[in-house]
């Protein structure tokens, strides 16, 4: 056996091995090369009958022939399988563009999502979020808030009562009497919001609604003056309608703040009336047993729906009350 | 409230490089909003003239009547013109646009041929030429009132600037062109001339004996004018820039005395009533009405009076609505001679119930129902007289006053606590100054402040910080965040509720907001009775239709699902979130301690106790399919088992621990209900809704709900974690046959307490119901596990015998062979 013979069966191999197009012609190429009657096998189990001398040299040469034709095999086998594998992944392809959202699309109420977002700011402010019940006591929703008797706003074309009307009890026409309750039990200083439902005695059209909502802040301490209201609610602004919002202050009258005044804010190239605020009227600190020598206050009130509708563009208070869930999808979550 | 440039010029000196537009944010600025800025005349170019009817020709053939009329215009030859309105009569003066005239919405006059005719011309209404609303027909003039042929846009006035301002309840003194062209100059810094000035000192000449006067009910009024004209002509006019004033503020020229009482009131702000004095009988007086029941206003309308209605009486019988307006049958005629004008300073609170009770705003009452300046019933009469006589052949008889005017009181102000609640240090200097401007008197040694008369509402020093911050301008209060040092957070059932809402509306619940407005068929139609049914009714409900509180939130989605569903919607999830007003609470009477100081303590708890409490709920409803239908197949239906997984999802959010049973509750299906209990209060109900309600409400079969009581769920303990095993768990498979009536909830809380520590975790995971013999099949998967150790094969085996020995004790069940 002389080894060009031997290192011509090595690139036989080599050349079989590389012109396997699958694992399957690779086998074959295996068999030949490897197998039993492969000549490298063949002169493999020969040896034996080889003097002592001649058989150190030829098994030397035969088993180096080896090696390198397994070696070529596993490379081959390599290459074939990683082909393999590949044209699997390349055949199991799907459509990932078919319709896969199965379930429903749910969203909170938009009005749920900007109370939230109005908590959230105020809370961060260090103010606490206080509740009080929508049937309320007429003395929390007027008296107490400088509202007489004979105000206009106590007529029953303004003011849902209950029966018996004796009782004094209304829905609230505002969220004030979470105010008022505030101040009842808790000693300054308090910094208070009041998000909630609020009720009058409005027909629904496009803009205004018997069932609405409001935010009002409540703020008392010590030093406190209108120059934190202004600070408070240009704030409150800019977090509501992006920093490029304008505020402006307008003398006005409540009869639970004096000075009183209208927020304005200029956005979309408007001057837009947003809500009502001033100094709490010493007359309302005292009848809560805050002392007006000591403490001062400031209180302010907007719709909740009125921010959503300037804010979002909505133009038919309708999307918002009819709970078409076409509607309230597009809020999502809030985010 | 309308206010004429022309006229506030009358009383201010504003420069002519001041616009409207800075006039009107001057206003703004010191809190009257301008709603709207009209500009008269601007749109209107001549010639407009003076025309003397001279001929009538009625054309006849055409569907509306038609005039051919011949106008002397002062051009020396009769102009002819074709006219639509037939309010004029031969010898009437109008006013022509002539041809080349341009009325307001670019409309051209010239020469046209129409009915058959040649049109050299157009006779103009009011509307017409821009200067009112008043859509009646055309602008008649009488005969010596204006000059033919003259320029009818300068004699008329019509070039002007009309400020539509809002004025707060509390600025009563603006209803005026005194008090807004006092705010303009104020906040202009112009010079202001009170009109009022010019009225002080002014004496009548006494010719006889007036009628008397007297404040009868004096509560009801603090000072009571009572002028007396004779000598009458009714052939006197108004002149017309009167009448064109009275115009401008949107009211319409009636007589010379009437127009002159509306102008005092313009000007001044002190309504005025005139009444024919030959048909009082004996003195005028003011008081209630008592037993009178009826009474014709001179709007010819019958009025039921309330005894509490404030009357103008004379010694037989009402005359008037105090304040609000007056009597048919002593108002003014075209044979008036002798004239009575009233002037009061009525009680505010008085004249608002009158005009309330009556539903009857007038001009006169919306200024006495906002407070007048007492002073003003002496000027504002002594104005009218001035006027009536200079205007007419009218003598002034005599004047009878009863009562005298009061005025707010002094009020002591510490100018640092002006500064203090402003936020901006002003000196006692700066806001003296700042209060004379809007009228004070102000003693600088002292700070006691004398409020002007026209401002009773200037009563606390807070109020004068609201003139200070005015004068000022609220635009240079600084903006400055308050101090704070507090923490705040969302208290656990604000943390709760948001969570339970994020939660549903991730998985595909979109929330809702209803009414709380319900009525009695749908409390009935839910099957709710008792407690459940009982609530508040509303007095004066938006609509009959829905005069109850909500006891439940179901009603509202249902009401929700039925529009979605009749606007294409089939498949869905909805919630929603608020309160339920159910009451076994019986209201009492309001409780209304005085205002000023806190009340006791024992009323405060009193007036809390009084509102009755509201529970707070969140609800769902599921209907049609639980999910789109699509390529991948179809969805199911959304079942009983959907809405109590909802149901126990919300509890186990809360961290709570429940039990389950099963309800006949309403509005559910009695054998498909659940009831969930925390604490051994029913706290949430779920399942299948009640068929006959499903199928009155024409919902989808078989849709769900739940709803749980948000307001009576405990307080969320604070979690304290059990390490986690890390040791093996041994898993084991129990089969067990019960009867078919047994609550597989049973079981598994038998195999729960049976399985001791060493039982993780239980699934039921196959339930079969075709064994007969009213027998089923539960098998269920066990875990075991102990925390510190590997579990051997006996300890395993003798827990799970004992879990099945205890579901056995309890329910019957029995292992099922393999």
């Amino acid at each position: 056996m002389n080894p060009q013979e031997v290192a011509g069966w090595v690139a036989d191999a080599a050349k079989a091995f590389a012109d396997s197009l699958d694992l399957e012609s690779l086998k074959t190429a295996r068999l030949a090369h490897v197998g039993d009657k492969a000549p490298i096998s063949l002169a493999s189990r020969a040896l034996g009958s080889l003097s002592p001398e001649d058989k150190a040299t030829a098994g030397k040469i035969i088993g180096e022939a080896k090696a390198e034709i397994g070696r070529l095999l596993a490379e081959a086998t390599a290459r074939l399988e990683a082909e393999r594998d590949a044209r699997v992944l390349i055949e199991e392809v799907v459509d990932i563009t078919l319709p896969v959202q199965r379930s429903h699309r749910g969203g909170l109420h938009p009005i749920t999502i900007i109370k939230n977002e109005v908590s959230d700011f105020f809370i961060e402010q260090g103010f606490s979020v206080e509740e009080g019940p929508e049937l309320e006591s007429g003395w929390l929703n007027f008296d107490a808030l400088n509202i007489p008797a004979d105000h206009p706003a106590r007529t029953m074309q303004d003011t849902f009562y209950i029966e018996p009307v004796d009782s004094g009890m209304v829905l609230r026409t505002q969220t004030s009497p979470v105010q008022i309750r505030t101040m009842l039990s808790q000693q300054p200083p308090i910094y208070v919001i009041s998000p909630g439902r609020t009720f009058r005695a409005d027909e629904l059209d496009a803009t205004h609604s018997p069932v609405f909502h409001q935010v009002e802040g409540l703020v008392i301490d010590k030093g406190i003056t209108m120059a934190h209201l202004k600070g408070t609610l240009d704030n409150f602004a800019r977090h509501m309608f992006g920093d490029e919002v304008s505020t402006r202050l307008r003398p006005s009258f409540f009869p639970f703040t004096e000075p009183s005044a209208e927020i304005d804010i200029f956005f979309n190239g408007r001057w837009i009336e947003w809500g009502g605020c001033g100094m709490v009227n010493p007359k309302v600190l005292a009848t809560c047993g805050i002392d007006t020598d000591i403490y001062t206050g400031f209180a302010f009130g907007m719709g909740l729906e009125r921010t959503l509708m300037v804010r979002h563009g909505i133009t038919d208070m309708h999307d918002i009350v009819e709970g078409d869930l076409r509607f309230t999808r597009q809020f999502g979550v809030g985010l | 409230m309308r206010a004429p440039l022309s006229w506030i010029k009358e009383f201010v000196e504003i420069p002519s490089n001041i616009t409207p537009e800075q006039i009107s944010d001057a206003l703004i600025r010191v809190g009257f909003e301008v709603e709207e800025i009209i500009v008269q005349g601007a749109d209107l170019k001549g010639p407009l003239k003076f025309g003397k009817v001279l001929s009538i020709d009625e054309i006849t053939e055409f569907k509306k009547p038609i005039r051919y009329v011949g106008l002397d215009c002062g051009e020396g030859e009769v102009r002819y013109v074709i006219c639509g309105a037939t309010n004029f009569v031969l010898g009437d003066i109008v006013s022509v646009a002539i041809p080349g005239a341009v009325l307001p919405g670019e409309f051209a006059i010239a020469a046209r041929e129409t009915y058959g005719k040649t049109s050299n011309g157009m006779i103009c209404s009011g509307r017409e030429l821009g200067i009112s609303e008043d859509h009646s027909g055309i602008m008649t003039f009488a005969e010596g009132s204006v000059e033919i042929g003259s320029d009818a846009i300068e004699f008329l006035h019509i070039n002007d600037v009309i400020f539509d301002v809002a004025v707060n309840p509390d600025r009563g003194y603006a209803l005026s062109i005194r008090g807004i062209a006092r705010e303009v100059a104020a906040a202009l810094n112009l010079t202001f001339t009170d009109p009022v000035e010019a009225l002080r000192g002014l004496n009548f000449e006494e010719s006889g004996k007036g009628v008397p006067a007297k404040i009868v009910d004096q509560d009801a009024a603090s000072v009571f004018y009572l002028r007396t004209l004779s000598n009458f002509d009714q052939s006197a006019h108004t002149p017309i820039w009167m009448r064109r004033r009275i115009e401008k503020m949107g009211m319409r020229s009636i007589s010379l005395v009437v127009d002159i009482t509306n102008y005092v009131m313009l000007e001044l702000g002190q309504p005025l009533h005139a009444f024919d004095a030959d048909k009082i009988t004996g003195g005028l007086s003011i008081k209630r009405a008592g037993t009178v029941q009826k009474f014709v206003t001179l709007d010819g309308q019958e009025r039921t009076l309330d005894s509490d209605d404030l009357m103008v009486w004379d010694d037989l019988k009402p005359l008037a609505l105090a304040g609000t307006m007056g009597g048919l049958e002593s108002e003014i005629t075209v044979s008036t001679s002798r004239i009575a004008v009233e002037a009061v300073r009525f009680n505010p609170t008085a004249i608002a119930k009158n005009s309330r009770r009556h539903k009857l705003s007038s001009e006169a009452s919306r200024r006495l129902e906002r407070s007048v300046d007492p002073s003003l019933a002496e000027f504002a009469s002594a104005r009218f007289v001035q006027l009536l006589t200079q205007l007419s052949t009218a003598k002034h008889v005599a004047t009878v006053i009863d009562g005298e005017p009061r005025y707010a009181p002094i009020v002591k102000v510490d100018p640092a606590y002006i500064s203090r609640i402003l936020g901006i240090d002003l000196t006692p200097a700066e806001i003296a100054s700042y209060l004379r401007l809007v009228g004070c008197d102000v003693n600088e040694s002292n700070f006691e402040v004398d409020p002007p008369a026209w401002r009773s509402d200037l009563l606390q020093p807070a109020d004068f910080a609201e003139e200070v911050a005015r004068m000022v301008g609220y635009d240079k209060i600084p903006s400055i965040l308050p101090p704070r040092p507090h923490h705040a957070s969302l208290t656990s059932t604000q943390k709760r509720r948001r969570a339970i809402a994020t939660m549903l509306a991730s998985r595909g619940f979109a929330e809702v907001q209803t009414f709380p407005f319900t009525n009695q068929s749908t409390i009935d139609s839910m099957g709710f009775v008792g407690e459940r049914a009982a609530t508040y009714k509303i007095a004066n409900p938006m609509s009959e239709e829905f005069p109850l509180m909500r006891v439940h939130l179901v009603p509202g989605l249902i009401e929700v699902a039925q529009r979605n569903i009749s606007r294409g919607a089939k498949d869905f999830a909805i919630f929603e979130m608020g309160s339920i007003f159910r009451s076994p609470q019986k209201l009492i009477p309001a409780i209304s301690p005085e205002l000023g100081a806190r009340p006791a303590q024992s009323v405060i708890d009193e007036i809390l106790g009084s509102v009755p409490p509201q529970a707070f709920h969140v609800a769902g409803l599921l209907v049609g399919k639980n999910e789109a239908s699509n390529w991948q197949g179809s969805a199911r239906a959304y079942s009983w088992e959907d809405a109590i997984a909802y149901a126990q999802d919300i509890l186990q959010l809360c961290n709570l621990k429940w039990t389950i049973k099963r309800s006949d509750f309403a509005p559910w299906h009695p054998g498909r209900c659940a009831e969930l209990i925390v604490d051994g209060k029913a706290v949430a109900h779920a399942g299948e809704l009640h068929p006959r309600i499903v199928a009155q409400y024409g919902l989808p079969e078989r849709s769900v709900a739940f709803a749980v009581g948000l307001s009576v769920l405990p307080e969320t303990e604070l979690v304290r974690p059990t390490t986690v095993g890390t040791m093996p768990a041994a898993l084991q498979d129990v089969a067990l046959i019960v009867d078919a009536s047994v609550a597989a909830g049973d079981v598994e809380q038998a195999l729960r307490g049976g399985g001791g520590d060493l039982l993780e975790s239980i699934t039921l995971f196959d339930r079969y119901d075709k064994l007969g013999d009213g027998k089923i099949s539960l098998a269920f998967a066990l875990t075991f596990r102990a925390p510190d150790r590997t579990l051997t094969g006996a300890e395993v085996s003798a827990a799970r015998e004992s879990a099945v020995a205890a579901a056995a004790k309890a329910t019957g069940a029995i292992l099922r062979a393999n």
